[in-house]
């Protein structure tokens, strides 16, 4: 016999309504796209989570090192003049 | 990042109560207790399929038989998400299947007993889901992300598999003194086991130390255990059944039941192998995984003639 396989890992997205983000909900074992969104449908949807669902290879999916979390995203903190709170706004202005 | 770097940025995430996600540093004990865990959570729900699975084709109605395939289905599913969340860690499903085979990895413990009745389908719901919803409640506030994930999913789930089972023997015990025996002989039954699923005493649990440390374990085994007994002996007394304890009683000091002595040599005896199908249940999985090795060779096959990714 063949050296056992459990087939290839995907990553799976649901989007719970229309007009929503696809978001993370987990992985499955495939070995091609049609099994991975049926695997997809019957593991994560199975009481109306989902109207839309992606699955990718999870070897095609890039992350981010938690150790560089400081150099990717501490530069966003002395940016404030990015929100619109920064700004002080005339007294009476209406609808701003 | 050096180990003492490493450790500090650690404990300083743990100590903040945040989650550790897959691509963090962690110190290799906390991946090795997290793997072992983790994986025989997900082996306990899918050898869990197979005593419940037996009943499919004898469930006394339509109905029951829907839910019986729900419920199972709910299971492998539940499997499935733990294997998901233990690859996370860097074993394969491959390592993982081979260790349960092999024995190397254990499940739990109560799956190793018959269900010989209807009712032990109704028990089995309502005490051993039950049991496993207050270990897992708990657990949606481990430390490790995609294991406190996982069982958000599934505690959502579980409530049914409990409700489900609580309503069987609640029928039982309105029906004739025949399903009311049958019901109490049940309850007998699985009650020791159920306790027995929360694991050792505390006083003699070797690994809760580092669990706690790590805040992969939130409460400890007989925290647990007194949470599902106190909340169960109600259920029971409602439909009429009673605890096969003689012992238990209201400690109005404590605010909570005391409980009789757990027969720890039977419950050593079953995990060391010695239970009454523990053979059976791995036999089972063995068989019917080589029995699907040409569906996954097929799979492959098609997959790369296939080449959808080249």
């Amino acid at each position: 016999m063949a050296t056992d396989t459990q087939l290839d890992l995907w990553e799976v997205f649901i989007q719970s309504k229309s007009g929503n983000h696809h978001t993370h909900a987990g992985s499955v074992h495939a070995s091609d796209k049609q099994m991975a969104l049926q695997n997809a449908r019957d593991i994560y949807t199975r009481r109306n989570e989902g109207s839309s669902i992606w699955v990718v290879p999870s070897k095609y999916v890039t992350a981010s090192n938690s150790e560089d979390a400081d150099m990717l995203f501490d530069p966003s903190n002395d940016k404030i003049y990015r929100h619109p709170t920064f700004y002080v706004m005339p007294e009476g202005a209406k609808q701003i | 990042m050096d180990s003492t770097t490493l450790n500090t940025s650690f404990m300083e995430k743990i100590d903040a109560d945040l989650n550790i996600e897959p691509k963090d540093s962690m110190p290799e004990k906390y991946r090795t207790h997290l793997i072992r865990q983790i994986s025989q959570h997900a082996h306990s729900e899918v050898i869990g399929m197979q005593p419940e699975g037996n009943w499919i084709t004898r469930a006394p109605s339509l109905r029951a038989k829907q839910i019986l395939l729900a419920k199972i289905q709910d299971e492998g599913g539940h499997g499935l998400y733990l294997y998901s969340a233990a690859e996370t860690l860097g074993i394969s499903r491959e390592e993982m299947v081979e260790q349960l085979q092999s024995g190397k990895a254990k499940y739990s413990n109560i799956f190793n007993y018959p269900v010989l009745t209807w009712a032990d389908i109704g028990a089995i719901g309502w005490l051993v889901d039950g049991a496993a919803i207050v270990n897992q409640v708990s657990l949606q506030r481990t430390s490790y992300g995609p294991y406190a994930r996982a069982m958000f999913r599934i505690c959502k789930e579980e409530s049914f598999h409990q409700r489900q089972g609580y309503e069987i023997m609640a029928n039982m015990m309105s029906g004739t003194p025949d399903q009311r025996q049958m019901a109490q002989d049940a309850m007998n039954r699985w009650w020791w086991p159920s306790l027995m699923m929360f694991g050792p005493h505390d006083s003699d649990s070797p690994r809760s130390g580092d669990a706690f440390t790590w805040k992969i374990k939130r409460k400890s085994n007989d925290e647990l255990r007194q949470k599902f007994i106190d909340k169960t002996v109600q259920q029971a007394e409602v439909i009429g059944l009673s605890i096969p304890d003689a012992d238990l009683a209201w400690n109005e000091e404590r605010q909570c039941y005391d409980h009789g002595e757990i027969n720890w040599e039977e419950f050593k005896r079953v995990i060391n192998g010695n239970g009454p199908c523990n053979k059976q249940r791995i036999d089972h999985h063995i068989n019917y995984h080589n029995e699907g090795a040409w569906v996954r060779e097929a799979a492959e096959a098609y997959k790369n003639q296939l080449q959808e990714f080249k």
